[in-house]
């Protein structure tokens, strides 16, 4: 592990050397709320930022993305992998564990190459929270509030300073030829350890319990009657899924030019909450009801996703919590299912009353 | 000659489909057709009964369609048995043969022959479910001594409703074969039986240990068939079905066919009815 000491007055001159060679994209603030988006110049850039409106998941699964161009009389047929060598500055850990289950999705079974080559180009420059960012984020109850990895370049803000930990050949090629940055020393190392270890007292748990039991916990709250509660409330307006960082169904559709010669095959992000998601061609829908909607979403998050690839599929970011017009929580909703579990005496652990079996 | 799911994966997008031809269109009924469809010289489908095929309309979109013919006789041709539901099936009716479409797949998992092997078949298809059924039939037929009994029950909802009638035909003068049709409006030619298609059972004396049965029909036919077959006592690992989701990718990605953890297009769309028993979210 190599950490490189970069004085923060020259950060204007590291990010006027990527540009010459990438699209950069930060977070900057728009009508008092953050997005990824191009950083013109270093100013825009904001370091300290609650999470943007849409994750940076955006440069690598798109929310619209050609996936092919043909002539509609089947006479050409081209695939359009064309990403953009881009570096994203000032990821959060969340969002970058986010992108880790994302290329665990796209790169099993049947390999995604559109998510590929975006993701090969793309370079994850992130930062490390030093305190919790609003009341909706649950980072350290799910594992996110720190990363070791999926990083190219991980930035710790020191006083005057930015320690960087230069983890990957990209990341050692997005310091090549800048000689403002030098090798930690000692003392230098002390002082970021110091930084690491002092900032968990700023995080707060949120949940009621450790997130190893997640899996379990919505196994056993499949029939709580919370999801009905939640159906009830729920507007099917899809906000939780398009702003969640680890959402990546989708949907495709083809479209014709005008003379009906040339056409395009997209896909778009999708939603399961709403009613079209599972419908099919007969007519009939396989997931109906807004509650069977949201306990689906939430299965996804907690337990299926976990399942599958050892990962949780919520990282704790809130952003679902804050777009949400009827305030369904994710932290909220963990805890009650919680309580539902311990009322209903189905939490795992408990040990199960021994029946006599009558002669 | 190369695989199509090869060729596919061999491109630069697992979305890319393979340009194929319309060879012919037979109406089966008024709402639904047979077309066969041939693929460039050198490529061949090489499924298993009961994988789909991404058919892709340039312009329109793709679906996901079951596979209606048998391996056996897939020679780089195969055949694709359609209704009129949605956009693109009403638009591919449209089409006229020599018109190029596009296909991906076959995907997902067909049906275990395999495991079939020496014992009796039981096959219920419900309506439009005898379109992958079939595929599965004719395979059984072109390789019949690996089986014992073939028993084919087999539900439309009026007799004009009926697909392969020529096929049924030939079935039910075969002497190794036991059809038996019903539907649930009769007309007054009808001399079989009427309704639901679990009135069929009456009709069949099953073997249950020695018994592997496969339905496919609509999602409302499954629960009642289930309750019969259990009843008779097939084991649940040898009662197969296959799934209708929506499907936009087949490959695992899009979401639109998860059944609980479960995307239908890589588990499924053949599943044991010992494998989704405790999944509700199979046969709601």
């Amino acid at each position: 592990m190599t950490y490189m000491i970069m004085p923060k007055a020259v950060l204007g001159n590291w990010v006027g050397r990527l540009k010459e060679q990438y699209r950069v994209v930060g977070p900057k603030e728009k009508q008092g709320q953050f997005i990824f988006d191009e950083i013109r110049s270093v100013d825009e850039l904001c370091l300290h930022y609650t999470p943007t409106v849409l994750p940076p998941k955006k440069y690598l699964f798109p929310p619209r993305e050609v996936l092919l161009e043909y002539n509609l009389d089947g006479s050409r047929i081209e695939s359009t992998v064309e990403p953009q060598p881009t570096v994203i500055l000032g990821i959060h850990t969340c969002d970058l564990h986010a992108i880790k289950l994302l290329d665990h999705v796209f790169n099993q079974g049947y390999v995604d190459q559109h998510y590929l080559a975006n993701r090969e180009h793309t370079y994850l420059v992130s930062i490390e929270c030093l305190s919790q960012c609003t009341e909706h984020s649950f980072c350290r109850d799910m594992g996110t509030a720190s990363s070791a990895d999926g990083f190219d370049i991980h930035i710790l803000e020191l006083d005057n300073v930015f320690a960087l930990n230069v983890r990957t050949r990209k990341g050692i090629k997005l310091m090549d030829g800048f000689h403002h940055a030098f090798e930690a020393m000692p003392s230098d190392m002390k002082r970021i350890n110091k930084a690491y270890s002092e900032k968990w007292e700023r995080f707060s748990y949120r949940l009621d319990f450790d997130v190893v039991e997640m899996s379990d916990l919505l196994d056993d709250c499949y029939e709580s009657k919370l999801w009905d509660e939640l159906g009830d409330r729920c507007l099917a307006c899809g906000m939780c899924t398009k702003v969640c960082p680890t959402c990546y169904c989708f949907d495709v559709t083809d479209e014709a030019d005008l003379l009906l010669e040339k056409g395009r095959r997209l896909r778009r992000w999708d939603t399961c909450q709403i009613d079209q998601f599972a419908l099919v061609a007969g007519g009939h829908n396989f997931r109906e009801k807004l509650s069977i909607r949201q306990r689906h979403r939430f299965m996804r998050k907690g337990k299926y996703q976990m399942d599958a690839f050892g990962m949780v599929g919520c990282v704790g970011c809130g952003r679902c919590a804050t777009s949400c017009l009827v305030h369904i929580r994710p932290i909220e909703v963990f805890n009650r299912l919680r309580e539902y579990s311990q009322k209903t005496g189905k939490a795992r652990g408990e040990l199960v009353p021994v029946v006599e079996v009558s002669q | 000659m190369k695989r199509l799911i090869e060729e596919v994966r061999e491109s630069d997008s697992i979305y890319m489909p393979v340009p194929a031809r319309i060879a012919s269109m037979i109406p089966l009924t008024d709402h639904e057709t047979l077309f066969t469809i041939e693929l460039p010289h050198d490529i061949t489908l090489r499924h298993s009964p009961g994988q789909f095929v991404q058919v892709s309309l340039f312009g329109l979109g793709e679906a996901p369609i079951s596979i209606s013919s048998s391996p056996s006789r897939s020679n780089g041709i195969f055949e694709l048995c359609v209704r009129r539901a949605g956009d693109l099936t009403n638009a591919l009716h449209r089409l006229e043969p020599g018109a190029i479409i596009g296909v991906r797949g076959p995907f997902g998992k067909g049906f275990p022959i395999q495991q079939f092997r020496g014992k009796d078949i039981l096959l219920l298809a419900g309506g439009l479910g005898m379109a992958p059924l079939r595929s599965l039939i004719t395979e059984v037929l072109d390789e019949r001594g690996n089986y014992g009994r073939v028993i084919i029950l087999y539900g439309s909802r009026t007799a004009d409703d009926i697909l392969f009638r020529n096929e049924m035909v030939e079935w039910a003068a075969r002497d190794d074969v036991e059809l038996h049709l019903t539907v649930d409006k009769p007309d007054s030619t009808w001399r079989h039986t009427v309704g639901v298609i679990t009135n069929l059972f009456s009709e069949v004396e099953i073997v249950p240990r020695n018994t592997a049965a496969v339905i496919v029909g609509p999602p409302v036919m499954y629960r009642f068939v289930l309750r019969e077959l259990i009843k008779v006592g097939i084991p649940k690992g040898n009662i197969w079905m296959s799934f209708e989701r929506r499907m936009k990718c087949g490959v695992g990605k899009c979401g639109h066919c998860q059944l609980q953890h479960i995307y239908t297009c890589q588990e499924g769309p053949a599943f044991s009815y010992d494998e989704v028993e405790e999944l509700d979210e199979a046969l709601s």
